[in-house]
């Protein structure tokens, strides 16, 4: 579904150019949930926010193509990238505090998206935005609607801004650190929806960590980058179990008891019939 | 899941509560009211005709049949507050909607978008900024010539520049929240962010200001009008009426103080609203 090929993205910084990301190239297949772990400074974050079509002023990009199911992102006239962003890819952030509107009702927000990709009424707006609440698992969504941000808790938060970004049903959906600002236990819930999001709809996702704990819960398929570059590749479990590079054995080493939750991915493979 | 009973309770719309910031806001609002009530009283109906001159009655002092006296003509003091303060009015409010409508459209697409346009717009809002903005209304007055709507389209001018540079500080700041990377990601257009997602967000900050702005255009008017280039005789206006009566002020102060006491509570009006307005909606930014 997803192809990126050589990609590099470079930044100019006072004439002097600084490389964030350089030739990375990979695949994401249909329904995949596909992690990317790496330090601060590693470039995922920005290869996420190419994909979805963030490009700031300073940004150079150098050869290489994103495709989305044979359309290349890269060359797409700005346009013609709005009319895919929100609707086939969506993105979600790290910090639900400041990633909803304060001064916009929850309903709106969420239906933000449908007003500009869709061609619904008004009634018909606002039975997908309250199905969309009611599956990102909020309770009373009728009530949420009329609601504004500050009146609801960071975990609550953090599930509008997932029933915001697949509202429309998007192919891909990348997640950027959705879980390092909430508290484990949200974490856990968090997770467990974006799995159970995944199945329901098909929905492929690009999860961004820098926590592997998370990764292993969550993803099939890991990338580990540093500095720009793609250092492995492979099944989680693989990776986990038989790392190939010092680097991403000194990251497994970080996790605090890493063996409990290998156990609890062993839980949810067993749950999902893997 | 079990805790989902508490989350309902955090759903409970909070009252908020009218402590200290609160009485700023409300002084003012009942304030303004009040003020405004009275001008639009005085659209329609006062109590003489202001222009109306009574020869027999030249700067008689406050009584029943005249509440605020008569001027020097005979002309009921208090009609003709209550219709120059209709005109001092209309010119303040015509000055913060041009100044305002400009300065918020060049400052939000100067303050959002940057690069070369930012620079364009913000040097020629330097060059405007660089006179005194009385001097600015004066020199496009003498241009144009003077009347009740050429001294707001001045004054208008004058004002841009201030009300940009605001609102581009705003825009600028808002520009890089995540709700607004957010709102780009789902392909929301440029217009759309600058004005449904934005606009909403710097409203306390603008409010304030356009309160401001509107004082400085009532005392703008006033001051010009009391040096012969505003609002033009036999029209009244508040600072016309205070330069009338300073022939008069030994024989007939009252021609000056109710004018000035009105200009004093209308701003104080204003001024305590607007300040209410940034203690209450904006104390948390």
């Amino acid at each position: 579904m997803l192809k990126v090929e050589n990609l590099s993205i470079y930044f100019e910084d006072n004439g002097k150019i600084q490389e964030a990301v350089r030739d990375i190239s990979f695949q994401m297949q249909d329904r995949e949930i596909l992690g990317i772990v790496g330090e601060s400074g590693s470039g995922k974050t920005m290869t996420a926010l190419t994909i979805a079509g963030l490009t700031k002023e300073h940004e150079i990009l150098e050869r290489g193509s994103i495709l989305l199911d044979d359309t290349d992102l890269l060359k797409l006239p700005p346009a013609e990238m709005r009319k895919i962003q929100g609707k086939d890819i969506s993105m979600i952030f790290q910090e639900p505090m400041t990633a909803l509107n304060p001064t916009m009702k929850i309903g709106k927000q969420v239906e933000e998206a449908l007003i500009l990709h869709t061609v619904l009424s008004k009634t018909e707006r606002r039975k997908t935005v309250i199905r969309a609440l009611e599956d990102a698992e909020l309770d009373y969504p009728d009530l949420l609607y009329g609601k504004y941000p500050h009146e609801l808790s960071g975990g609550m938060r953090q599930r509008v801004m997932i029933a915001a970004a697949i509202v429309c049903k998007p192919k891909l959906l990348i997640a950027d650190e959705p879980t390092t600002a909430l508290d484990v236990g949200t974490q856990e819930s968090i997770l467990k929806l974006l799995k159970k999001l995944n199945r329901k709809y098909d929905m492929g996702i690009l999860f961004i960590s820098h926590n592997l704990r998370v990764v292993n819960e969550l993803c099939s398929r890991v990338l580990v980058m540093k500095d720009g570059v793609i250092l492995e590749e492979g099944m989680t479990r693989e990776i986990f179990e038989n790392p190939r590079t010092e680097y991403t054995k000194e990251l497994i080493a970080a996790i605090p008891g890493h063996t409990r939750s290998t156990a609890f991915y062993e839980l949810l493979c067993a749950e999902a019939g893997e | 899941m079990k805790c989902r009973g508490m989350k309902l309770k955090q759903l409970r719309i909070r009252k908020r509560k009218l402590g200290k910031t609160g009485y700023n806001f409300v002084f003012g609002l009942v304030l303004t009211a009040v003020m405004v009530g009275l001008i639009i009283l005085g659209f329609f109906w006062s109590p003489y005709d202001p222009e109306a001159m009574q020869g027999s009655l030249k700067l008689s002092g406050p009584a029943l049949a005249h509440v605020f006296g008569t001027d020097q003509f005979g002309r009921d003091v208090f009609s003709r507050i209550l219709v120059g303060a209709g005109n001092t009015l209309i010119v303040a409010l015509g000055t913060i909607v041009i100044g305002g409508g400009v300065g918020i459209l060049a400052g939000a697409v100067t303050g959002y978008f940057g690069g070369w346009l930012d620079e364009i717009l913000m040097r020629v809002n330097d060059a405007l900024a660089a006179f005194p903005s009385v001097l600015l209304a004066l020199v496009i007055i003498s241009v144009w010539g003077t009347g009740k709507y050429k001294v707001m389209l001045a004054l208008g001018i004058a004002f841009i520049p201030s009300f940009a540079r605001i609102v581009r500080g705003e825009f600028l700041r808002c520009r890089e929240e995540d709700y607004i990377v957010s709102a780009r990601l789902i392909g929301v257009s440029a217009p759309r962010i600058l004005f449904v997602h934005i606009l909403p967000n710097i409203m306390p900050a603008l409010l304030s200001a356009l309160a401001i702005g509107f004082n400085n255009a009532v005392v703008q008017e006033a001051g010009m009008s009391y040096l012969g280039i505003g609002v033009q005789p036999p029209d009244a206006s508040l600072g016309l009426m205070l330069s009338e009566s300073q022939t008069y002020l030994a024989s007939g102060p009252w021609c000056a103080i109710f004018p000035g006491i009105f200009l004093i509570l209308l701003i104080l009006g204003v001024n305590m609203l607007g300040e209410g307005i940034l203690d209450r909606f904006g104390g948390g930014r």
